[in-house]
């Protein structure tokens, strides 16, 4: 059960769309979300989708993997559709008490719930194509100019990966935990809301003890490979921007224009 | 009498996706009341996931589990009961302790019974008496103690719900020699006194050897072999073919025979090859 969650999961390939250099891959994630909250008319969205569909496609990740992550947003998707179908204004074409649906909240509806699908879609995209390791190494790199304000770019990249590579750990060690102590008789999912928080105590501990073990021997391990933060250290995988993430940048160029223009429309 | 059986038991994880994997497929084992059952198999050959049918952690993809005959699925208030009598502790499982001392923490189990007080502290210093853990650690912080103190205590959480089976997944993995040696005296000990079954899986076919009773062997989720260790080991060929070795005395048996030294068969204890080649020296042999 705790293994199915899918977030921020990575599935490898060698696409196009895989092989690009993640930094290229996270300046289009935010040239994407500029130009999805550009899009105000149905030439916008369809102009987004598109795009979404022709990454989706050279990335070869099938629709339906893409549409299985958006499953625990269904509420918040369906919360904000609703919401804006009562706000819009104008003529309504229905009405109840202070109640009342108009063309224009429906419009409003659909888009909003477009929008969000389409964030959502698009940041999984990411993720899906680009391991921890590599976003890890693009985001420093992005990020480093920010190291002349004196900001830890290269601590904070090192304590993302290995959050991001201890999340799998984790789940893997609170699921043998549970086991072990429902062997013991302990149940976690009957009684009351009280005594089920009870209940979680005897996963709690055994989980934080053995995730401080974990970083204390992760520490260890680190620093008898003589690893002493940022400063001089080369990578065995340099980041090189090749022809096909200067076409990729023309083409996000092309796109931001085209949702300015559509906009006018 | 059989205690504990599984019929054409079969699991499948991931079914229906790309990662589908068959980890048990179609194992029928029954386990005798008293007895100490052994199972080796190879890493990955499925023994894990077998062994959290037989209290039903894992539910089977098809087939069944009795437990004293009864289909231990059949309802809720069942699976509970079962997981009190067939007591199952996990590799490593110094992981699983939580509470403030190690009194309480081995009344983890009995708690969860419903008993009453007296009868937990009878259960819980009956239990510490089996694994050794004496009186003056009750009040001791189990993370205070070493690990091989930790793995006693994680062990005598189980065995104070008195199991009718008690299955350990590699209860010694990790510890040194004169560890291992003790704690498989004691469970060895509890299975004598109490006459519940203990089913013991390891990777040390020379500790398998000397205290298994029965041994059966899991091959890629399949039961391959099942029999006297004797039986089993007399199969050494077949065993190296799965990736598994035999202990030292069969493979120096084996080699002696190789190079001509008359031996018996299913010689698979330290003791009894010394006693043969003991034998074979006064009879003025070779050795």
């Amino acid at each position: 059960m705790l293994k199915d969650i899918t977030l921020g999961q990575y599935f490898p390939g060698n696409t196009v769309v895989h092989r690009l250099d993640p930094r290229t891959k996270l300046l289009w994630l935010l040239g994407y979300i500029v130009a999805l909250f550009l899009a105000k008319n149905i030439w916008g969205y369809a102009l987004m989708l598109g795009v979404l569909i022709t990454e989706s496609a050279l990335a070869k990740i099938k629709p339906k993997t893409l549409l299985s992550g958006l499953k625990p947003l269904i509420f918040i998707v369906i919360f904000t559709a609703v919401v804006n179908l009562f706000y819009g204004t104008g003529e309504p074409l229905w009405q109840w008490w202070i109640l009342k649906i108009t063309a224009e909240g429906i419009r409003k509806a659909v888009f909003m719930a477009l929008r969000i699908m389409l964030l959502v879609c698009g940041t999984f995209l990411l993720t899906y194509t680009t391991s921890p390791l590599q976003l890890t190494d693009g985001l420093e790199r992005l990020l480093g100019p920010l190291k002349k304000l004196r900001v830890p770019v290269q601590e904070l990249a090192m304590m993302m990966s290995i959050a991001l590579r201890f999340i799998p750990t984790l789940i893997e060690e609170t699921d043998k935990i549970m086991s072990a102590q429902k062997a013991r008789g302990a149940s976690f999912d009957t009684g009351k809301l009280s005594e089920r928080a009870k209940a979680l105590l005897p996963l709690l501990v055994p989980l934080f003890v053995s995730a401080f073990r974990r970083a204390d021997e992760l520490a260890t391990a680190m620093e008898c490979r003589c690893y002493s933060g940022g400063e001089g250290r080369t990578r065995m995988k340099q980041l090189v921007y090749r022809r096909r993430d200067l076409v990729t940048g023309i083409v996000m160029v092309l796109i931001l224009a085209s949702a300015i223009v559509l906009r006018t429309v | 009498m059989s205690i504990l059986e599984t019929q054409n038991l079969t699991h499948v994880y991931s079914r229906g996706t790309p990662f589908e994997k068959v980890a048990v497929d179609n194992v029928s084992l029954s386990v005798d009341e008293g007895e100490l059952l052994g199972i080796i198999g190879h890493t990955g050959s499925g023994k894990s996931t077998f062994i959290q049918h037989l209290n039903g952690l894992l539910k089977p993809t098809a087939g069944k589990v009795l437990f004293q005959g009864r289909d231990i699925h059949a309802s809720k208030d069942a699976l509970r009961a079962v997981r009190f009598g067939v007591g199952l502790v996990f590799q490593y499982p110094e992981y699983q302790l939580f509470e403030e001392t190690v009194f309480q923490d081995v009344s983890f189990g009995p708690k969860n019974m419903g008993l009453g007080e007296d009868e937990i502290r009878e259960r819980v210093y009956e239990a510490a008496a089996f694994v050794g853990v004496g009186r003056e650690l009750m009040e001791v912080s189990p993370l205070e103690l070493s690990g091989g103190q930790k793995r006693r205590v994680a062990i005598a959480g189980v065995i104070a719900m008195r199991p009718r089976v008690l299955i350990l997944d590699e209860p010694t993995a990790g510890l040194d020699p004169a560890g291992r040696e003790s704690i498989l005296e004691n469970i060895s000990q509890f299975q004598r006194e109490t006459g519940a079954a203990v089913v013991l899986i390891s990777h040390s076919m020379d500790d398998i050897a000397r205290f298994a009773q029965r041994l059966i062997v899991l091959h890629e989720g399949r039961l391959v072999m099942d029999g006297t260790p004797a039986q089993v080991f007399d199969r050494a060929n077949e065993l190296k073919d799965m990736g598994l070795t035999v202990p030292m005395a069969t493979e120096i048996a084996l080699a002696l025979r190789a190079r001509g030294v008359e031996l018996p068969e299913s010689v698979y204890t330290t003791k009894y090859l010394r006693k043969l080649l003991t034998a074979l020296r006064e009879g003025g042999g070779p050795c």
